[in-house]
């Protein structure tokens, strides 16, 4: 965990509102699949904690963001060549099991589930990524799995494109096992159907936060004891069951 | 250049001093840098039980700074005492703990738990929370509650009291005045200003405790104004704390009559802010023509 000033390489709309942004910064070398980096926007005060899409190599990360507010507009005006102050790797991201996987992404919780992706196809496992659009016009990431050889089911809530429905009813058409490791990041009405319907796996958590790092205690989440787990730095990856949705 | 301080029971190697609540007690920040860097640390509210602070959101964000509304969350002093203090001991820095309840005799419980520390060497009391003796009201609005606090407080206590003063109030001075009659050792100020944020889209709190306390760049006028008012009407030492952002910033506070500073929010936008402003210190006071921190306190109130 270091501070960089990163070089923005390149930074393209891929579907709409949705971002990539290659960054140029020695942070790469330490990251692992499911962490993520705070940016300090300029202008504004916290710094916005975005999740790491890919490891291109040691020295060059990219991320894939929604423009949600001022401060994601701001970023996303950012030009190839501009450097940016950013701060990570952070948080505890999905582990790499050695076993086939499911990865499922609802909307903008894609974008861990790319490097986590890579790293399960690279030693050897097949990976399929379930991913859930609002619709067709919204899709983003599915070529870039594709290309990693990973096995895409698509879900649009339309039917606009692949199964009609949720990310879950993809899972049920496709006869995905409940017995498979999931390794999952989206909203929390997805999380918490994918800890219902699977047996065992990993969520992924977003939460409103300011240090970054477990000191401040500003995005916490319980345990099903009732102990409190930050998820900046105790997560933002959990085991399913190891906290309360 | 002589960045010492020495105040009522904290001889601080520089007037910088992470704020309560930003730094939790140290371990996140002794990753990035070494603590012993600091002149001092006031860490984490401790209360005599576990609290588990408010539901989530907590944070949001504000031009020039942001709201929180942690709720105190904190394991309670036992395991501050037994776990925290003696990791603490390995710094070279002092340590302010910061003490906070619901009723005067929290206070009392938590000062005694704490005092046999040799790692502790002042308090800090938040009197900005809820009471619920006094109709839930803060202890610091009513000059008399804070008085009463204070005085509390100083008898239970073996180590120098410094009362934390809450800015929701219609006139700082009186409370200043009305704690420094009570014993207190010296004043930090200011806490956080309550302040809401509402949703467009949903047209509800955006933090889910309703109200939270500001912070940042956009209070530091409020802070610089009280410490000013206040210093001119009290002879204890003040330690400000307010938006501080950098050496500057630092010198403005110790202008309006502050002996040493605390840095808050200012953490979570640059996680290295403290290091780098202890650095660049001398610097500021030199160009400004001071050779010590001491010389530069008070200098607008003369």
């Amino acid at each position: 965990m270091r501070n960089d000033t990163a070089l923005i390489t390149e930074q393209v709309l891929i579907a709409p509102d949705i971002m990539r942004m290659e960054l140029e910064t020695e942070i790469a070398a330490d990251t692992s699949c499911g962490q993520f980096i705070q940016i300090l926007v300029p202008g504004y005060f916290l710094r916005r904690p975005i999740s790491v899409s890919q490891v291109r190599d040691n020295c060059h990360l990219s991320l894939i963001y929604r423009v949600v507010g001022d401060g994601t507009r701001v970023l996303s005006q950012l030009k190839a060549g501009e450097k940016l102050d950013i701060f990570g790797p952070l948080g505890h991201g999905f582990p790499v099991i050695d076993e086939d996987v499911v990865l499922i992404g609802g909307g903008v919780g894609i974008p861990p589930l790319i490097e986590t992706a890579k790293r399960h196809i690279s030693s050897g496992h097949h990976v399929t990524a379930v991913l859930g659009f609002a619709s067709e016009s919204q899709i983003f990431a599915k070529e870039e799995l594709e290309s990693l050889n990973a096995e895409v089911i698509i879900a649009t809530l339309d039917g606009s494109c692949g199964a009609k429905g949720t990310v879950i009813d993809a899972v049920h058409a496709h006869d995905i096992a409940k017995e498979t490791t999931v390794m999952a990041c989206g909203p929390l009405g997805m999380l918490k159907a994918v800890s219902a319907y699977f047996e065992h796996g990993y969520i992924s958590l977003e939460e409103r936060m300011a240090c970054g790092i477990g000191a401040c205690m500003g995005c916490v989440v319980k345990t099903p004891e009732g102990d409190t787990m930050r998820v900046c730095k105790d997560g933002p990856v959990f085991e399913i069951g190891k906290v309360v949705l | 250049m002589d960045l010492r301080v020495d105040l009522p029971g904290l001889h601080l190697k520089n007037p910088v001093i992470p704020a309560s609540g930003c730094f939790g007690y140290g371990r996140e920040f002794a990753e990035l840098y070494d603590l012993s860097l600091l002149g001092g640390i006031a860490i984490k509210s401790a209360t005599p039980k576990e609290r588990i602070g408010n539901p989530v959101p907590r944070i949001a964000e504000t031009p020039g700074g942001m709201l929180n509304a942690i709720g105190l969350q904190n394991h309670g002093v036992d395991y501050i005492v037994e776990k925290e203090l003696p990791w603490l001991a390995q710094f070279d820095t002092e340590i302010i703990a910061n003490v906070a309840g619901a009723t005067e005799e929290d206070y009392v419980e938590v000062i005694r738990k704490m005092n046999a520390s040799p790692v502790v060497k002042a308090y800090e009391l938040n009197i900005s929370c809820p009471n619920v003796k006094h109709g839930g009201i803060g202890l610091g609005t009513d000059p008399k509650l804070a008085a009463q606090v204070t005085r509390m407080a100083k008898e239970a206590s073996e180590k120098p009291v410094y009362v934390k003063l809450t800015p929701n109030v219609t006139n700082i001075v009186e409370i200043a005045k009305a704690v420094e009659e009570a014993g207190a050792d010296g004043l930090v100020m200011i806490n956080t200003l309550l302040g809401m944020r509402i949703d467009l889209k949903t047209a509800k709190p955006v933090l889910a405790n309703t109200t939270g306390g500001l912070s940042g760049p956009a209070v530091k006028p409020v802070a610089v104004r009280m410490v000013y008012q206040t210093a001119k009407a009290v002879n204890i030492p003040i330690i400000g704390v307010g938006g501080i952002m950098n050496a500057e910033d630092v010198l403005e506070f110790l202008y309006a009559g502050a002996s040493a500073v605390e840095v808050g929010s200012a953490n979570f936008h640059d996680p290295y802010i403290c290091p780098k402003i202890i650095e660049d210190l001398p610097r500021v006071l030199e160009k400004y023509g001071y050779q010590s921190v001491k010389e530069a306190t008070g200098r607008s109130l003369l």
